[in-house]
């Protein structure tokens, strides 16, 4: 006597979403803490040192947060115009600023007031951080030079001057203490050298450059401007490697994640990408408004991006610990340790064994369809939840039911909040190609059965107005696609035999293209 | 029908096994069913089929036991003999001639010496009439007497033989015919009638379908057509009888069967669930469902504790009387139609085809047994008269048997045709085959055919269907979804002139690809998709399709609606020969250069066997069945044959099956394969009072060895004598398995026990009498030792004087009671 079949439900795999280690990786982020500034951030930087406190400039100061903290640590407020660009010297102690009267201000992180203050540029001063000595501090201005300022005695040391347009990107070599790489609104990246004393290397972005980038080894160079992210091989003399073009608005900022160096750049559009190490994009961050900052902290543990609205959000890393502190806090009921009780014991060698059969376990729409209920079984399958939760499953048992040949039987004698019912479940997930097929065939059913009552409740009514209207656009939507592939057709008759079929492949990734 | 004077067309194995209620036996250790020209004896416990009663020359039509003997059965066959058996060594008692086309047996306890018989009147009209005659059958000493004297009861018999049943103690038979339900009392000499109406208000239908008499009551139950059960009493007034109706089945109910002592009533119809009515009980009933096909016979054993159900996939359900299934007999699943082509698994060299509804089957040919069903719909199948379900259409290996394509289909019918292709992998571990990919919408219309590469390296399905497109799919890791487990996906899509492709085929070496598309055969390279070159023989569509193997690979050759069998040179594109001949199926061997053609011509299917490179056959044979074939198949043969003879040479590798449209498996067999089987089959007669173990198996030859040493006729003298073997044996399979010491302690003395002794007498050369006799002797003495050892059992200590000290301490080793047995091992060691 073979055992009752539960109905399957066909697993579909839906395009466009991968699961892979990294997106799982990067969705592993709690919701985000929103902190309001006041006004838009222009800067973010983490300390090196733990516990990786972080400064934030936005209009007129730079606050301190600690890691998990709402409130800043720490602010300073002496700026008399805009702050930009806060950034903490390598051993955390000292941070850098520059403003937009042009004066580059250098604090204690302990104290308020300013240790040293640069005086020099003509025009504000966006970009400032230490070379890796840590004595040195580099700038760049709008007034279109960079200029090198010693720390302990506060003097310019150089003044660079080869950039023809706005200094708004700044990256300090931590290798060496003399080389430190600038990006321009003249659409150039340049490395210089302090020993030389001039530009070494020149590469053309081909738009203002908004941030530049320097990987750990200091090989690959990363530059944003425009809608375009570019890596620059600096081993092979400034060569092009990758050019990405995955924002639809400026780039404004980039950084590297300290797990495996994985590219990530935020952009005017809101969004914040992640890149894999073949530069793919793997995970998506939406933001509220235009993202201007970003830093991520040592471990990838917290990611804080700064908008043009003032609000900064942070992102904490979810941590095994707590999930089991949510299930602990959920547990209901016998644990599972209950049900596996004596799941491996091992019988001696001379004790009897009896078997129990294994029971098997069917859904309750599994249990009513092996009674042959279907009317109930098809009530099961159309419960809200579901219906708006698993589609799958109520399109399964509809399918199941026309197999049997009893869908009308089932369908017949309905009340008015089932055809409504009904109603919803079309036009929610007739244009889903998984399941349009039999959701049409269920329709003309509906339709047939019904066609003398359904005038009689107006609730029906608008919902089948509604179902009228939607067909009309996916007819039209049709049409154009069938215009697009003909289209396609003629361009790719002329081609040989072997790219017709990687055509083929490319129409149908089009066409579902514009169907999203 | 035989030609040729070695080369035979043979049914082979798989015949139906449900085509009458299966008999279980008295003592309840046998279920007899008849199965084409023969009734099979099967074992209850082990479901293992025991032997088969040859002797009939056509289609056995019933069985019944013998009343007045319970270990023998009366089966009656449409040769028009009925012939006595004793079914449990297989020995054919009496063969009566009757004379007439017969259709069914039935015997009563009350009606000694007579049987009775359906027989058809008119043979030769379309409407056959059948007849109901009692028979008495003749007691004389002869084999084969015939029987004349024949009476007829009733010429209203329906063609179903369940619609015939004996009453209480054989009182009156009851038999219904379309809406008339007649019963016949045998005292009186009188039949009374009772009809039904055409339809009742409701439109059911009331034809009747079957018949089963109380063995106690006077109650007559019978199913109808539209489901219900009508329990009829009082039928011996024509005017005051009474019936009461019960409904559960929702399709005609096929078989009724009282219990013996009539307390339960059982049903079963087309919804494959068995239905226990509880007598005088009212509704109160037990089911069990799903029993596999639908039901066609439920019967019982005499005393009531087994019941034997038999479905429409040529099944034998055992059950107990506690509703719990005990056992199933199954056989060659035959379904209404095959739709798949013949395969063979490469791994298990089964035949696979449509099984059970949803399934593939496997069944081993040789052993003529069905292996298992491979769920391929994984569908609850509803048993349903009239309801469009999903079947598997097309199915196809790789040459490695590590992957399996199906499609299943539905809704041939309407106009909305749902479709799905599968892909099946080998697992090694479960050892067997594991969904990998369902590829829902793998084209817009049906497929018409589908083929695997015959490359070892790339496995590659190619599908052609009616949406004129045939595609190439390929196994590879998904770029989109990461996984490491390798999936599916389709590689090329090609079409030729939006005409609709048909066939395809690989070459042998997988470098070129064949698709038809109507009359114009299109050549593919596999390797960058190109299209080489197109081969073109008008008029008609290209019906088949397949590339020569071996030396012959550079052949391709096809054949056309319009009569043509055309063979095609690829190397100079250029047509080698063609002939005109109606081809029906055109079959490559695998494993060598033939190519087997099916022509059906005038009534009657002729075959060709031809070798691509000479258009004149090696071998033809000449009406092989009046049916048209569509389904063959080469079957690798196990061991070579060496034929040298021409005729049936091509036989050697492999053997050819097909299917005929009745569903009758047939093959060609040669007189050397005969001989062979005849041998084989006398040598697996054996004792039974031993479990028959694959180990007796082994060892049981030695036994029978010796015993046809006895017979004179039989020439001994190649033959290895092993007196001692057999004593050996006897001891080690009647000693209890948990007394027996550690194999290796016994390993060198059996082995030894089976060398040849050279002390123990001389005689390879001596003449065969002599040999007779010295077995003769040494046997005897070894009864001798036998009993003298028997007396020795029981005592370790007590040892027998004839052993060394060597031998004594081996013996102390063991230190087990039982084992003075071994002493004649360890004596004749030499």
């Amino acid at each position: 006597m073979a055992s009752f079949k539960p109905t399957k439900v066909q697993f579909l795999p839906k395009l466009g979403e991968k699961v892979t280690e990294e997106t799982l990786y990067w969705k592993n982020y709690k919701s985000p803490v929103q902190i309001k500034e006041f006004g838009a951030i222009t800067k973010i930087d983490f300390s090196p040192l733990p516990p990786h406190n972080y400064a934030v400039t936005a209009s007129t100061r730079i606050h301190i947060y600690g890691p998990h903290s709402q409130e800043p640590i720490r602010s300073f407020t002496r700026f008399r115009d805009t702050a930009y660009g806060g950034r903490f010297r390598g051993d955390g102690k000292l941070l850098v600023a520059g403003s937009e009267e042009g004066l580059i201000r250098l604090f204690d992180i302990s104290g308020r007031v300013a240790l040293r203050q640069f005086k020099g540029h003509s025009k504000a001063v966006h970009m400032t951080s230490f070379l890796s000595d840590g004595f040195r501090v580099v700038s760049g201005s709008d007034d279109l030079s960079c200029r090198v300022w010693d720390v302990p005695s506060a003097v310019e040391l150089s003044s660079l001057t080869e950039h023809t347009d706005y200094i708004r990107a700044l990256a300090p070599s931590k290798l060496n203490p003399d080389l430190f790489v600038t990006g321009s609104y003249d659409h150039t990246v340049k490395v210089f050298d302090m020993r030389s004393g001039s530009s070494v290397m020149t590469m053309q972005h081909g738009h203002p450059v908004e941030c530049v980038l320097l990987y750990p080894s200091e090989a690959l160079l990363v530059s944003t401007g425009g809608r375009y992210v570019k890596v620059w091989d600096l081993l092979k003399g400034g060569q092009e490697l990758v050019s990405l073009k995955n924002h639809h608005k400026t780039v404004t900022c980039a950084c590297l994640s300290s797990v495996g160096n994985k590219l990530l750049t935020g952009s005017l559009d809101r969004h914040v990408k992640v890149y894999n190490s073949s530069y793919k994009v793997v995970h998506n961050f939406d933001c509220d408004a235009s993202i201007l900052s970003m830093a991520i902290a040592p471990d990838d543990e917290a990611l804080a991006v700064g908008m043009t609205n003032g609000v900064l959000s942070v992102r904490h890393r979810r941590h095994q610990k707590d999930k089991e502190m949510l299930t602990s806090r959920r547990r209901r009921g016998p644990s599972y340790q209950v049900f596996v009780k004596g799941k491996n014991f091992v019988p001696r060698q001379d004790d009897f064994l009896v078997s129990k059969p294994v029971k098997q376990y069917l859904r309750k729409y599994d249990k009513q369809l092996k009674s042959f209920e279907v009317s109930k079984a098809l009530d099961t399958a159309l419960q809200t939840w579901t219906r708006t939760s698993k589609p799958d499953v109520t399109v399964v048992v509809i399918i199941e039911l026309n197999r049997r040949g009893t869908l009308k039987n089932a369908l017949a004698g309905r009340n008015e909040e089932i055809r409504g019912c009904f109603c919803v479940l079309f036009f929610r997930h007739i244009f889903d190609p998984r399941f349009s097929r039999p959701l049409l065939m269920v329709g003309d059913i509906v339709l047939d059965l019904y066609q003398q009552v359904f005038h009689q409740s107006p609730v029906v009514e608008r919902l089948l107005q509604r179902l009228m209207e939607v067909l009309g656009r996916e007819a039209e939507l049709q049409q154009e696609l069938l215009q697009v592939l003909g289209i396609l057709d003629t361009l790719f008759t002329s081609l040989t035999p072997r790219k017709e079929a990687l055509a083929h492949n490319g129409m149908h990734v089009t066409r579902h293209d514009i169907e999203q | 029908m035989v030609e040729k004077s070695d080369v035979r067309v043979v049914r082979c194995g798989g015949s139906k096994i449900n085509l009458r209620p299966p008999i279980i036996s008295t003592d309840s250790r046998f279920v007899l069913c008849a199965s084409g020209d023969s009734v099979k004896v099967y074992s209850t416990r082990t479901e293992e089929w025991l032997h088969s009663l040859q002797g009939h020359t056509n289609q056995v039509t019933g069985i019944a036991l013998n009343p007045a003997n319970h270990l023998q059965v009366y089966s009656c066959s449409a040769d028009g003999t009925v012939k006595l058996w004793d079914f449990i060594d297989g020995i054919l008692i009496k063969t009566f001639i009757i004379g007439y086309r017969l259709f069914a047996i039935y015997v009563s306890e009350k009606h000694d010496g007579i049987v009775f018989l359906h027989i058809a009147l008119d043979t030769d009209s379309k409407n056959e009439c059948f007849q109901l005659v009692a028979v008495h059958l003749p007691k004389s000493a002869e084999q084969e007497v015939e029987a004349k004297e024949l009476s007829a009861v009733s010429s209203r018999i329906s063609p179903n033989p369940s619609c015939t049943a004996f009453g209480r103690e054989g009182q009156y038979i009851a038999f219904a015919r379309h809406l008339q339900l007649n019963v016949y009392f045998f005292r009186k000499q009188k039949t009374y009638s009772f009809s039904l109406k055409a339809t009742d208000k409701k439109g059911a239908k009331n034809a009747f379908t079957c018949i089963a008499c109380h063995p106690a009551d006077d109650c007559i139950a019978t199913g109808h057509e539209d489901g219900k059960i009508r329990l009829w009493r009082n039928f011996i007034h024509t005017k005051e009888y009474t019936y009461s109706t019960q409904h559960w089945h929702h399709n005609a109910v096929n078989t009724l069967c009282f219990t013996p002592e009539g307390t339960n009533l059982l049903s079963g119809g087309i919804e494959s669930v068995l239905v226990q009515w509880q007598y005088g009980a009212g509704n109160r009933k037990e089911f069990l469902p799903r029993l596999g096909g639908s039901i066609l016979h439920v019967s019982t054993s005499s005393d009531g504790q087994l019941f034997c159900t038999s479905h429409s996939d040529n099944k034998i359900t055992v059950i107990e009387s506690s509703f719990k299934v005990c056992g199933v007999i199954q056989g060659l699943v035959k379904g209404d139609a095959v739709f798949t082509d013949l395969m063979i698994d490469p791994r298990s060299k089964a035949l696979v085809l449509n099984g059970k509804p949803g399934h593939l089957q496997f069944y081993s040919l040789l052993r003529d047994k069905h292996l298992y069903n491979l769920d391929i719909v994984q569908q609850e199948y509803i048993y349903e008269a009239g309801l469009d379900q999903f079947e598997v259409v097309k199915a196809a290996f790789d040459i490695k048997g590590y992957w399996l394509a199906t499609v299943e289909e539905r809704g041939q019918k309407s106009s909305d045709l749902e479709f799905v292709l599968k892909l099946w992998a080998y697992d090694e571990r479960t050892q067997s085959f594991v969904l990998n990919t369902t590829i829902t919408a793998a084209h817009t219309d049906r497929i018409i055919s589908m083929c695997f590469s015959s490359s070892e390296e790339t496995t590659m399905l190619v599908t052609t269907a009616e949406d004129g497109q045939f595609k190439a799919w390929c196994q590879g890791a998904d770029a989109d979804t990461q996984q490491d487990q390798s999936f599916w996906s389709c590689d090329f899509v090609g079409s030729y002139h939006n005409l609709t492709p048909t066939n395809c085929s690989f070459s042998a070496d997988s470098s070129l690809l064949a698709v038809s598309f109507q009359e114009v055969i299109t050549i593919w390279s596999p390797d960058t998709w190109e299209l080489l070159t197109t081969l073109c023989q008008p008029p008609g569509v290209v019906r088949d399709l397949c590339f020569g193997q071996l030396s012959c690979s550079k052949y391709l050759i096809a054949t056309t609606t319009r009569n043509l069998l055309c063979c095609w040179n690829l190397l100079t594109c250029a047509l080698e020969w063609s002939t005109s001949v109606e081809v029906s199926k055109l079959q490559p061997d695998p494993l060598s250069e033939n190519v087997a053609a099916f022509s059906y011509q005038s009534k009657h299917t002729d075959l060709f066997v031809f070798k691509p490179n000479e258009p004149r056959p090696l071998f033809t044979h000449k009406n092989v069945c009046s049916e048209k074939i569509h389904r063959a198949v080469f079957v690798p043969r196990e061991e070579l044959l060496n034929n040298c003879d021409e005729s049936s040479q091509w036989l050697n590798r492999s053997q050819l099956y097909f299917l005929t449209q009745n569903m009758d498996l047939l093959t060609f067999s040669t007189a050397t394969e005969e001989d062979r089987m005849l041998s084989s089959s006398k040598r697996l007669v054996i004792d039974d009072s031993i479990a028959v173990t694959p180990f007796y198996l082994l060892l049981g030859k030695h036994r029978q060895q010796q015993q046809k040493l006895n017979t004179p006729s039989h020439p001994a003298a190649d033959k290895p004598q092993q007196p001692q073997g057999s004593v050996t044996i006897t001891e080690l399979l009647h000693t209890p398995a948990h007394v027996l010491p550690a194999a290796s302690v016994l390993c060198s003395m059996f082995v030894s026990s089976l060398l040849i002794s050279n002390t123990g007498f001389p005689f390879p050369f001596f003449s065969p009498e002599m040999e007779m006799e010295s077995s003769e002797q040494e046997m005897n003495s070894e009864k001798e030792e036998d009993q003298q050892e028997l007396r020795a059992q029981g005592s370790v200590d007590e040892v027998t004087p004839k052993l060394s000290k060597a031998q004594e301490r081996e013996l102390k080793r063991v230190r087990k009671t039982d084992f003075s047995w071994m002493a004649g091992l360890i004596d004749s060691k030499p």
